[in-house]
């Protein structure tokens, strides 16, 4: 007699491997543009024509074929979608983790690595920041001696004030953090590392997440601690 | 529920008849029984022409029989999915928390089948054979070769449901040989190949619960037997949870609770393995078979002290490459590397020189006793012998040794905290196995109709000891194979009426569990169920063990009497029944044990031959062998419950050996 | 030796609980944990006290009926089941913690005993191959590569305890679950189901308030088969190539 017990499919995303796997894909998009924003930053260092040039060609990426910023918005939206999803699925999945353990350990011990267990908070963390960065230098609503168009002065100007450059460390050292659990976990919950009998696989990503955090917090940090210390002006 | 004072219950009429000390070492002859079910003819074409005669039950009309299987181990768990499979509706118990614990789980060694994969002249006939003398001719023939013709067919139902059994580098089955026979037919998964067994039914029971084909009852045990019109109709069986004692209806039950082994207290059974449901079935009108039919397996680790709660067995591998030996002096306390080797007594080698250190479990196991009973066992209590790898070491290597052995080396050392390759290895021998059980026919079937027992809980197979990796074999056999075929004869057979819900039997049986439940409750004595069943389980151990005399076995006798006695004097079980109260669930099952070990020393008493697993001093050979009496004992001892406090009815089934002559066997 | 213990009381699934402190003496170091727990029982039985329920059955560590978290730890601080703990673990007058598995999917029954039935619910919807008894070819007519074969084995050999489910920080059972998906996904007769097995195991352990996987490891760390977090990604692969196709 068949007999089939196997349940109809159900969409990727109403189940916790899919959410996963869309946080992977959506952080991995994310951290792509990192990498390129990271890039970007350090022109910084070959002065102002330098960086408000490459600031005013990301303007003018496709053209002819596309219009006056449009890549520009484009990548925003992606970003905005990327963003979107991580957190969406952060948040459910976050609920759902607290609700699977009601009741707490009374005797408590410390568990994973840091990195590992700051991933909400980090992420939470990384979230208020993005909102404080573009309002810093996208907008300049909080930046008061900025002007548009000028991104080299207007860096310059932020990490001028105290409280601006602090949070700007703070925050890349959550990213940093962030990264190191965050693109191991994402090639684990792509089952891209676990080729069993071939264990260097896992390792090799275990090395290359810990290298992906230091060189993007470091070129990261980099920039405020110029102006803060004065190397930029 | 309020406690009754004691009184009340020990004066009730009802409570001291059925608990009454019985000192019986008598018994009553009862008439001759046969198995009728196995046809006549030549015995390879005896299984085929039973499942052509054997009725079948049309499929539209299978879901409206219900079968209670009780128990998920190999046995059970095989005989549930098939059955559901084969569109029954099937009701099961566990009294686990889930039908992948049953303890088939902890089997190690392997499992055989006369498979012939290795071309070493194995064949079915081979391993038939093998097991008609194997246990030591007290087997009946037809059922031993259905056993070995099944076989073959288990192993491929096993690959198929995703065992993952040892394999070559080409990708065929590994087999080894194990227990002592020349062909390598045991096929097995490293060594816990009883869990893998296990999982694989557990999973196809799974399949089933999950479609609505099996009505799963985990952490549910059966307390009785409901038996209608002389049929058995149900079970009447306690959820664990809540401790509500409730009645089950079907048209079968099929027994698949394992084997009584746990009688002794300390044995390599799990914990919560017990006698109850044979027990019970027994007093309801089920024979017993060759209860004294234990088996003991040398290689366990011994004891360290009265806190030991059970013992854990080590695969018989080891003395592959080990040496057994004992000091020569008594009381010699000194440690193993201060003796030398002058001062060592190698005496399975010194005994048995042709077998040396690898004669059979029974012989292994007896001569440990002698020596631990002249004095010169080894470590905390004398309840020991070394089992020495330091020659193995020497000759192959620290490596080749950790390759073969690392694991069990491992396991020595976790529980003892010794390293073997340092120090050598205490052993001792300790219970393991029961041959014996619910006699049954050729189909399975109990001496009450409709009432099933497969796997360790019934007699069929093993005769007087039972062969490595056999086990496994039997309870698979019978689940998979054997019971489904015959179980659909004895439905087609029988009216589908069923019993209803208010039948006056049912309220009646209830009301008698519970009765039995709150007596246990209300005594409020002194002592936990644990001494209680520490000190029986001693006592038999003791007179009824490795090695049995009349004089022990009447000690015994007169003892278990007063025992019981004393328990329902003195138990002490906190709390209330509905609720989930693990000291009462134990209590429970000691009340059965108490009779069940009577019935064995009687059983033992009786039996003045020696033949496998059963060992009577008054019955060896010149050369200390044990000593069968074909005569007057080729016959299986069936035994009726005559009702409290009456000596048992003595039924004999007599074996015919048409195709295995018996002879004696040597080792020396 | 002497020890203080501080167990968690519980007399229902819906009764409030609580940590009670006891001592016990003259503790061997020979015993087990669970023997250890057996000497307090018969101390609590006289006195005419409820002794602490806890599971437990083979008591040789392959039966996965025991378990509870001693001192934060499943199973405790050694790398195997409960039952296979040792006092030799523990020292003179050590206090030790010792609690249920905690998870809204393993809901306790009493004291130390939960439910885990959710696993059996999680095996059935998929954690199989269907064969039907009688319905086998000849255990040759498929060779299985050696590789596949103890790969297989290496993940067959859960026994279910939940030890993994206790130590997450989400209470997720994903290596539960992963571990039954490579065993049987592994194996050549797996392959047809395989698609679907995956789908369902994943839906039914969500079904059950199991959490998700954060990666944390703390499963593999605690279980006591030494079942590694590889398997985790391998549920990943067959689960997204399952849904793609």
């Amino acid at each position: 007699m068949a007999l089939t017990t196997h349940p109809p499919r159900a969409p990727l995303w109403r189940s916790t491997v899919g959410k996963k796997a869309a946080m992977a894909v959506s952080g991995l998009v994310l951290l792509a543009y990192l990498v390129a924003h990271m890039l970007g930053n350090l022109k910084i260092f070959f002065g102002a024509g330098e960086l408000n040039g490459y600031a005013a060609w990301l303007r003018t990426i496709g053209r002819p074929f596309l219009g006056h910023e449009w890549f520009l918005w484009m990548a925003r939206t992606v970003l905005l979608a990327a963003v979107l999803v991580h957190g969406t699925a952060a948040y459910q999945l976050s609920r759902r983790d607290l609700a699977a353990r009601p009741t707490g350990y009374r005797h408590t011990r410390a568990r994973a690595s840091y990195a590992t267990r700051t991933m909400r908070w980090g992420g939470v963390i990384l979230g208020l920041f993005i909102v404080w960065h573009i309002l810093d230098l996208t907008t300049l609503t909080v930046n008061s001696r900025a002007e548009q168009g000028h991104p080299y002065q207007n860096v310059v100007a932020s990490f001028h004030t105290w409280y601006s450059g602090w949070i700007y460390c703070l925050a890349m050292l959550a990213l940093g953090l962030h990264i190191r659990h965050g693109f191991w976990s994402a090639a684990q919950t792509l089952g891209l590392n676990s080729q069993h009998g071939n264990p260097r696989r896992d390792r090799v990503l275990k090395l290359a997440a810990n290298a992906l955090a230091l060189l993007l917090t470091a070129g990261f940090l980099s920039v405020p601690i110029a102006v803060m210390t004065g190397a930029v002006k | 529920m309020t406690h009754h004072p004691q009184d009340e219950y020990v004066n009730d009429e009802r409570a001291q008849d059925e608990y009454a000390p019985t000192a019986f070492a008598q018994y009553q002859e009862g008439d001759p029984i046969a198995d009728t079910k196995a046809p006549a003819g030549p015995i390879e074409g005896r299984w085929d022409q039973r499942r052509f005669e054997a009725r079948l039950v049309n499929p539209a009309n299978r879901r409206g029989r219900t079968v209670i299987v009780v128990g998920t181990g190999l046995a059970g768990g095989a005989a549930g999915a098939t059955l559901a499979e084969q569109g029954y509706r099937v009701v099961q118990f566990c009294f686990q928390d889930s039908p992948r614990r049953a303890h088939s789980i902890a089997a190690q060694g392997g499992i055989n089948a006369a498979k012939n994969y290795r071309n070493d002249g194995d064949s079915i006939r081979r391993l038939f054979y093998d097991t008609v003398k194997g246990g030591d001719f007290r087997a009946r023939e037809s059922n031993v070769h259905r056993l070995a013709q099944v076989s073959v067919e288990i192993i491929d139902q096993c690959v198929a449901q995703g065992v993952p059994f040892a394999r070559e580098y080409g990708g065929l089955l590994d087999t080894r040989s194990f227990g002592g026979v020349q062909v390598s037919r045991t096929f097995y998964a490293r060594g816990q190949t009883g869990q893998q067994l296990l999982l694989g039914a557990y999973q196809a029971l799974s399949r089933q619960i999950a479609a609505g084909n099996v009505e799963m009852h985990a952490r549910t045990e059966m307390l009785d037997l409901l038996v209608v019109d002389g049929r058995a109709r149900g079970i009447v069986a306690r959820d664990l949870v809540t401790g509500q004692v409730r009645t089950h209806l079907a048209d079968a039950v099929v027994l698949a609770t394992g084997g009584y082994g746990n009688v002794f207290h300390l044995s390599t059974n799990a914990k919560n393995s017990n006698a109850t449901a044979i027990w019970r079935a027994h007093r309801r009108g089920a024979l017993f078979a060759n209860p004294c039919f234990t088996q003991i397996h040398p290689t366990c680790i011994p004891r360290s002290g009265d806190h030991q709660a059970k013992l854990t067995l080590m695969s018989e591998s080891l003395r592959n490459d080990g040496r057994i030996w004992v000091p020569r002096r008594p009381g010699d306390t000194r440690p193993p590397a201060q003796i030398s080797a002058a001062e060592r007594d190698y005496y399975l080698e010194r005994m048995y020189p042709s077998f040396g250190n690898l004669v059979p479990r029974d012989i292994a196991s007896r001569a440990a006793k002698v020596v631990c009973d002249e004095g010169r066992g080894v470590g905390p209590g004398g309840q020991g012998v070394y089992l020495d790898f330091a020659d193995a070491i020497e000759r192959l290597g620290r490596e080749a040794v950790a390759a073969r052995y690392g694991n069990l080396f491992e396991m020595y050392q976790r529980i003892t905290a010794e390293d073997p390759y340092q120090v050598p290895m205490r052993i001792y021998p300790a219970i393991h196995y029961t041959m014996g059980g619910l006699w049954v026919d050729y189909d399975l079937q109990t001496t009450v109709p409709g009432l099933f027992a497969i796997g360790e809980a019934n007699f069929s197979d093993h005769g007087a000891n039972r062969l490595g990796a056999s086990a496994l074999m039997q309870g698979l056999a019978d689940g998979y194979f054997v019971l489904p075929a015959t179980l659909a004869d004895y439905l087609a057979r029988t009216p589908g009426a069923p019993v209803a819900a208010d039948h006056p039997q049912i309220a009646e049986l209830e009301a008698e569990v519970a009765d039995r439940l709150n007596l246990l409750l209300a005594v409020d004595g002194d002592r936990t169920p644990e001494s209680f069943h520490r000190e029986l389980g001693e006592l038999l151990w003791n007179e009824c063990g490795m090695a049995r005399s009349e004089a022990g076995l009447r000690r015994a006798l007169e003892r278990i009497p007063q025992l019981r006695a004393e328990f329902w004097r003195r138990i002490k079980v906190p709390g209330v029944g509905e609720e989930f109260n693990q000291t009462l669930e134990k209590a429970n099952r000691l009340v059965d044990y108490f009779e069940l070990a009577e019935l064995m020393c009687l059983d033992a008493l009786h039996r003045t031959e020696s033949c496998g697993g059963h060992f009577r001093v008054e019955s060896q050979t010149a050369d200390g062998e044990a000593a069968r009496d074909d005569e007057a004992f080729a016959y299986v001892a069936a035994w009726e419950f005559a009702g409290p406090g009456r000596p048992p009815v003595l039924h004999r089934e007599q074996l015919a050996f048409e195709h295995v002559h018996p002879t004696q066997r040597s080792y020396a | 030796m002497n020890l203080t213990l501080r167990i968690w009381r519980q007399s229902g699934p819906d009764q409030p609980g609580g940590l009670t402190a006891y001592q016990v003496t003259g503790i061997s170091e020979e015993m087990s944990f669970l023997e250890m727990l057996d000497t307090l029982n018969e101390e609590l039985i006289l006195r005419g006290d409820q002794p602490v329920a806890f599971d437990h059955d083979c008591r040789e560590g392959i039966c996965g009926a025991c378990g509870m978290v001693i001192n934060g730890q499943a199973h405790g601080p050694e790398r195997t089941t409960t039952c296979q703990l040792h006092m030799r673990h523990f020292s003179d007058g050590d206090t030790i913690d010792v609690e249920p598995w905690r998870s809204a999917a393993f809901p306790v029954v009493k004291d130390l005993v939960v439910d885990r039935s959710a696993f059996d619910r999680i095996i059935g919807s998929g954690g199989y191959i269907t064969a039907p008894t009688g319905s086998a070819p000849d255990a040759h007519a498929v060779p299985v590569p050696k590789e596949a074969a103890d790969l297989a084995f290496e993940h067959a050999e859960c026994i279910g305890c939940g030890a993994c489910v206790a130590a997450c920080p989400n209470g997720s059972a994903m290596l539960f679950t992963a571990a039954k998906v490579v065993h049987l996904n592994v194996l050549p007769q797996g392959a047809p189901e395989r698609r679907g097995r995956v789908r369902s195991m994943v839906a039914a352990m969500d079904a059950e308030g199991f959490g998700g996987c954060t990666n944390t490891g703390e499963c593999a760390t605690a279980c006591p088969k030494g079942i590694g977090l590889n398997a985790i990604g391998t549920l990943n692969r067959e689960f997204l190539r399952g849904g793609r196709r």
